[in-house]
């Protein structure tokens, strides 16, 4: 056995039983954390493909932005989890007939003569020397699609305007900082200074 | 990145909007500002884009956009029609609680999406075209925000499109992965190199992308069945928004259509052919049958969208060139008749009230002739009456059918044509021969109505001189 292939199993190991851990965990917050060991093991497999750019944007992406939210609502939702899982038995025989079926497609399409194995051979290893894919990416991006990027980039700001377009109201009541008002204060608008006799202490 | 000049007119547009969308933040709520500086933008776009008329066809930025005689005269109705939507529009959202501003700079980032999408010749490029139209397009519905109907209408469009854009991406990606190009051209050339080997597993691969791309187009220009959200839509976005879905767009699907049907895949015709044969053939039957049943305006024309989105396709279903000109023909023609119809229903509301039901419409050649003139010429070159426009646009377009043995679904256009007759003379009955119900003076400004005049004349003109339009559709496909 390679050090390569030593590397799979042992991330592909761990991906199974924490893919496995997110359906049984008991506990939401668990699951979810599991779900965060998915994809970071996942992301290690990508790496052994050479695909280290999406290695990355899976780690950066998903778990660093969608399962952080994703957490946070878990937390503030505190979500019962018994009532979910009333009926699993009852279920259970369906899920496993789609599962089934699911699994007959897959291995029927697998196994047809446009997807079978040989019509995709292995791609050659790249030299250790050659350009990473984040790097070639990029080059595609910022010259043979540029204008592409330019149209989702105002893609992006169409989306941004709809929103708050959409969402924002001036209500009357809404309390605004005003800083200017706030640095035009002198000490005689806020603090009464009173002069009183001073007083013995009662103890 | 080569031949960056083919895309002047866009590249001018998208920045002169990001301009309108800041100086729309610093503007008046009530001031016209941003509507001046929203129509001086596509003045001088329309200007650039009528700069390239005549200049040799070219192909540039590494192959993902075009400039040809087809893309430029679309994309100068596009805006000339744009530039009469945000006319019309003006007082009317003016008089109710809509986002000045973020209308004009929607439409604005819309108008840009519909020439990209004329010009796009790479399936990324009409993809992203497609989507800066759609996005604009759903939030312009919903931004009359205090309207149950409008947010109802703006959810419905919102998911079904979002439906239509996963079928289309769907397609182009198992185009790719058939032919693994996104280059419209390129994937030409892949096809007809095995066009003799129908069951190739390249080619099946396409004709399987093929059949989601015709479901994801039909969705965009509203052809049966899938036809569902567009009465919906129409009815609950506000009237100036419904002017503007139902008007442009239909150009811009047009090009996406031709682009990718005959750019891309026209070696598949035999396929492509059938589907919108019988797309075109439910389209024309459903939608002129159920728009008799309707009382309200908005509803009335949504079905009648989609009957004339079925004549439409009947001329691309021949695969000739003379059919494709009849057919932009028709999309043209289509799209400012249609302009001129919403436009009078724009200017008889007011504010606090909206003309969207037959009656509201009763007596209007009492109330104000020059507007129920224009609208009596739109509704009779919708019915196809000589010698308005619409007349010659189904004369072209039923002729080229029968030319490619397509004549029973001429027949059908034309029996389908005769029923939709009775639903537009119907208005026209209403607004001569019927009692005003509503004395209210109808007053639009000065601008507007000579607008309409030059909408009406442009409706009646076209049909009397069809050749100044058709030169260039038929120079397009030559």
């Amino acid at each position: 056995m390679t050090f390569e292939l030593f590397v799979f199993y042992f991330f592909a190991a761990i991906m199974v039983f924490a893919a496995a851990r997110v359906i049984t965990a008991k506990n939401p917050v668990h699951a979810a954390l599991f779900l965060v060991l998915t994809f970071f093991t996942c992301a290690g497999i990508w790496l052994l493909l050479e695909a280290e750019f999406l290695a990355i944007t899976l780690v950066l992406v998903y778990v660093g932005a969608v399962m952080v939210l994703f957490l946070f609502v878990v937390m503030m939702l505190d979500v019962n989890v018994v009532p979910l899982r009333e009926g699993f038995v009852a279920y259970l025989p369906v899920g496993i007939l789609v599962g089934l079926i699911m699994l007959l497609e897959m291995v029927f399409l697998l196994t047809q003569k446009y997807f079978r194995a040989e019509q995709f051979p292995v791609p050659a290893r790249a030299p250790a020397d050659a350009m990473g894919n984040t790097e070639s990416l990029g080059r595609l991006l910022y010259s043979e699609y540029l204008f592409q990027f330019e149209i989702a980039a105002i893609i992006l700001l169409v989306a941004i305007v709809a929103a708050i377009a959409l969402t924002m109201r001036r209500r009357p009541h809404t309390k605004y900082q005003k800083p200017a008002q706030q640095i035009d204060v002198r000490k005689q608008d806020r603090l009464r200074i009173v002069k009183m006799p001073a007083e013995k202490r009662t103890s | 990145m080569d031949k960056l000049q083919i895309a002047t007119p866009e590249i001018f547009l998208l920045a002169a909007t990001c301009a309108v969308l800041i100086v729309g933040l610093f503007a008046q709520a009530r001031s016209n500002t941003v509507y001046w500086l929203s129509q001086l933008t596509l003045v001088i776009t329309l200007g650039l884009s009528l700069l390239q008329i005549g200049d040799e066809s070219a192909t540039g930025l590494s192959g993902a956009y075009t400039m040809d005689i087809l893309s430029v005269s679309l994309k100068n109705w596009i805006l000339v029609i744009a530039i009469g939507i945000f006319l019309y529009s003006r007082d009317y959202i003016g008089n109710r609680k809509i986002a000045r501003s973020e209308y004009f700079v929607l439409g604005l980032f819309a108008v840009s999406g519909m020439m990209i999408m004329t010009s796009a010749t790479h399936m990324l490029t009409v993809y992203l075209g497609l989507e800066l139209l759609a996005l604009s397009q759903y939030a312009m519905v919903a931004l009359h925000r205090d309207n149950g109907e409008a947010s109802e209408a703006a959810m419905k469009y919102f998911v079904l499109g979002a439906l239509a854009s996963g079928m289309l991406l769907y397609g182009m990606s198992m185009i790719y992965g058939a032919t693994g190009s996104l280059n419209l051209s390129v994937i030409g050339d892949i096809l007809a190199g095995n066009a003799q080997n129908l069951t190739d597993a390249r080619t099946i691969g396409a004709r399987f992308g093929l059949t989601f791309l015709i479901v994801g187009i039909a969705f965009k220009l509203g052809a049966v069945p899938f036809h569902m959200w567009v009465p919906d839509v129409y009815d609950g976005a506000p009237t100036s928004v419904t002017m503007f879905i139902s008007t442009a767009p239909k150009i811009a699907a047009f090009a996406m259509l031709i682009r990718l049907l005959v750019g891309g895949l026209e070696t598949l015709n035999a396929d492509w052919q059938q589907m919108l044969a019988i797309l075109s053939a439910l389209s024309m039957v459903l939608g002129n049958l159920v728009a008799i049943a309707q009382n309200n305006i908005k509803r009335m024309l949504a079905y009648s969208t989609i009957s004339h989105v079925g004549f439409l396709l009947m001329g691309i279903v021949g695969v000739t060139s003379a059919g494709y000109s009849a057919a932009m023909f028709y999309a043209i023609t289509y799209a400012f008749t249609t302009l001129a119809a919403f436009g009078v229903l724009l200017a008889v509301s007011r504010e606090g009230f909206e003309a969207d039901q037959l009656t509201d419409l009763a007596g209007l050649g009492r109330r104000h002739a020059l507007l129920a003139t224009v609208m009596l010429l739109a509704m009779i070159s919708l019915a196809g009456v000589p010698p308005a426009v619409g007349f010659y646009a189904k004369l072209t377009v039923l002729e080229s059918a029968v030319n490619a043995g397509f004549t029973w679904l001429a027949l059908l256009g034309v029996f389908t044509s005769v029923v939709g007759a009775f639903y537009y003379l119907r208005i026209i009955k209403i607004m001569f021969f019927d009692e005003p119900v509503d004395s209210t003076e109808v007053s639009p400004a000065g601008d507007v109505t000579a607008a309409l005049a030059l909408n009406g004349l442009a409706v009646i003109g076209l049909g009397l001189a069809p050749g100044l339009v058709m030169s260039a559709c038929i120079a397009a496909f030559a």
